[in-house]
């Protein structure tokens, strides 16, 4: 049969989603259609029965962070404040692909953080101590149990760095970034929420302090509340709003290799060496380190960092000094002193954010959606987020995560 | 990576160099009149917009001294650099 080249495919495939033009008001408004933006519209309407919702996002559905990240799940986090928010998130994630009916291939491989001297030692048991406190599945392997769970892991004593152990969390792993976006879009679709695409928000309207509508390239939306989701350009929005936070963004770049037979079978994280590793379920070695140190709003950075990551990675595990780069790409995260969210109410009236997440927040998607949904139908936080409010950098209760996360992010 | 101009020994390529954030944040005259808000402020904010932006860089693995450069955030382009004392307008 002939193809019309006007019908093409993609014009005739059964979408996961409408594309809605917006309406003139919405009860409430999500800018940003990433991971988060997504999970917060869902939740609004499942748990909280708001469907006069939208989403606005200035390019497609997931183009950002949401599908730029290395995927991994944990939630081994030292304090008690982020140990319930990354548990609340893990346990939903358990359950997620059933609730959305569709395959996020979440897989429990297990994630291991590699402890290189004794100060990593002593601070490895600390947190799995801590962990445990919190109802966090948390395990402290000597070198020769690493070797156990993940033979390919050089623990020789001559490494440079040699592994004198490890935490490992056996229900973290990986899942596919871009079917939850698919898997969260489509649920928030089918329960009403408007997704609307190609709409950059340009201005935030603002009368006696509280929050109207905005002003975006599909025009003027008047909105009762509106929730900014927008990871590494929330800054720019905030501005809109008249407001600033305590964030700097930054480009995170990470690679991934090109496929190979399953050779690795969990991911590995290394403070010291500084690298994370898995291996996609298609084969590609995934690794990610740092974030280039300059502020960036670019989407990439520098090819030295790539570098590190390699050597570190190769460092960890020499055989993988024959394997090839396919891919290296960045996104821009939204890193905060502390090296944690910021999730709640803000000066103006009926406007909430939702950023801060910086190098981590792939994993928190379901539970950062629970809860700021919450914050934006009651116009409080929920008990989960309350320790995330911007007012912690005044009153100095800070959730210093930096390091203590289990990874120097 | 880009290429940085260090005002003291000229163009070299960015790994040596450490970044220092945002330029020109003088320490507040007075601390201790500093309400909590205002203090926050100062330890914790830094302008984070996106274009023209006046940040430090050290020349770590050369001269070893601060300086300051004016990079767009958007784009990577660097217009200048410029020594401790000197003003934005000297970029170059
Ligand atoms: C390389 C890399 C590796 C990472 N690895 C991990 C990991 O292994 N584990 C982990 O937990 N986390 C990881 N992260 C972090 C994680 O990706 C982010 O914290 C998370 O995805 C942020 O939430 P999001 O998906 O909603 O962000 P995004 O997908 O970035 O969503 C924000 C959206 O807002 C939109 N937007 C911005 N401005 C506007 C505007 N004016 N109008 C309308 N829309 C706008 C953007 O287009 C974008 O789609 C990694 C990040 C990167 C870059
Ligand atoms: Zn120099």
């Amino acid at each position: 049969m002939e193809l019309d080249p006007n019908e093409h495919a993609l014009h005739n495939a059964p979408f996961l989603w409408r594309t809605p033009e917006p309406k003139k008001s919405y009860e409430a408004i999500i800018v940003g259609g990433g991971l988060h933006g997504l999970a917060t519209a869902y939740y609004l309407a499942k748990n909280h029965g708001m469907t006069d919702i939208a989403v606005v996002e200035r390019g497609w559905l997931g183009n950002g962070n949401a599908v730029r990240n290395t995927t991994i799940i944990r939630s081994n986090y030292l304090w008690d404040e982020s140990a319930a928010m990354y548990e609340h998130a893990l346990k939903l994630w358990e359950t997620l692909s059933d609730e959305l009916d569709y395959d996020v291939m979440f897989s429990q491989r297990g994630v291991l953080n590699l402890a290189h001297n004794l100060h990593d030692v002593r601070e490895s048991i600390r947190r799995v101590e801590a962990n445990r406190l919190n109802g966090v599945d948390a395990e402290w392997l000597d070198a020769d149990a690493v070797k156990e769970f993940c033979p390919i892991v050089d623990i020789s004593p001559e490494a440079r760095y040699p592994v004198m152990g490890a935490t490992l969390q056996r229900r973290g792993g990986i899942a596919r970034h871009d079917a939850v976006v698919f898997a969260l879009g489509r649920a928030a679709d089918a329960l009403g929420v408007d997704l609307i695409q190609g709409c950059e928000v340009t201005g935030i309207d603002v009368v006696d302090g509280r929050v109207t509508g905005l002003q975006t390239s599909k025009g003027p939306i008047a909105a009762g509340k509106v929730g900014l989701v927008t990871a590494g350009r929330t800054s720019l929005l905030t501005a809109m709003a008249g407001f600033d936070l305590p964030i700097q963004s930054h480009p995170l770049q990470a690679l991934v290799s090109e496929v190979y037979e399953q050779v690795l079978n969990c991911v590995v994280m290394s403070n010291a060496v500084h690298v994370y590793v898995s291996q996609a379920h298609k084969g590609e070695l995934v690794m990610g380190a740092g974030i280039d140190a300059f502020n960036s709003y670019a989407q990439r950075g520098g090819l030295h960092v790539i570098e590190e990551q390699m050597s570190a990675g190769m460092e960890l595990f020499p055989q993988f000094s024959r394997a090839r780069v396919m891919r290296t790409w960045g996104g821009i995260v939204d890193v905060c002193p502390d090296a944690s969210p910021i999730v709640g109410l803000t000066p103006v009236e009926n406007l909430y954010v939702n950023c801060g997440w910086g190098t981590g927040g792939f994993k928190a998607t379901p539970g950062s959606g629970w809860v700021m949904a919450h914050t934006i139908a009651t116009g409080e936080p929920h008990e989960l987020n309350r320790p995330f409010s911007m007012t912690r950098f005044e009153t100095g209760e800070l959730i210093d995560e930096h390091g203590a996360a289990a990874v120097a992010h | 990576m880009f290429e940085i101009r260090c005002p003291y020994c000229g163009p070299r390529d960015e790994p040596e160099f450490k970044y220092g954030g945002q330029a020109h944040v003088a320490y507040p005259a007075d601390p201790e009149l500093l309400s909590d808000e205002e203090w926050a402020r100062f330890l914790f904010v830094r302008d984070n917009s996106r274009g023209r932006y006046a940040e430090r860089w050290n020349h770590a693995a050369g001269c070893r001294r601060w300086f300051n450069v004016i990079r767009d955030t958007g784009t990577h382009e660097l217009v200048g650099s410029y020594r401790v004392g000197e003003q934005p307008e000297d970029a170059r």
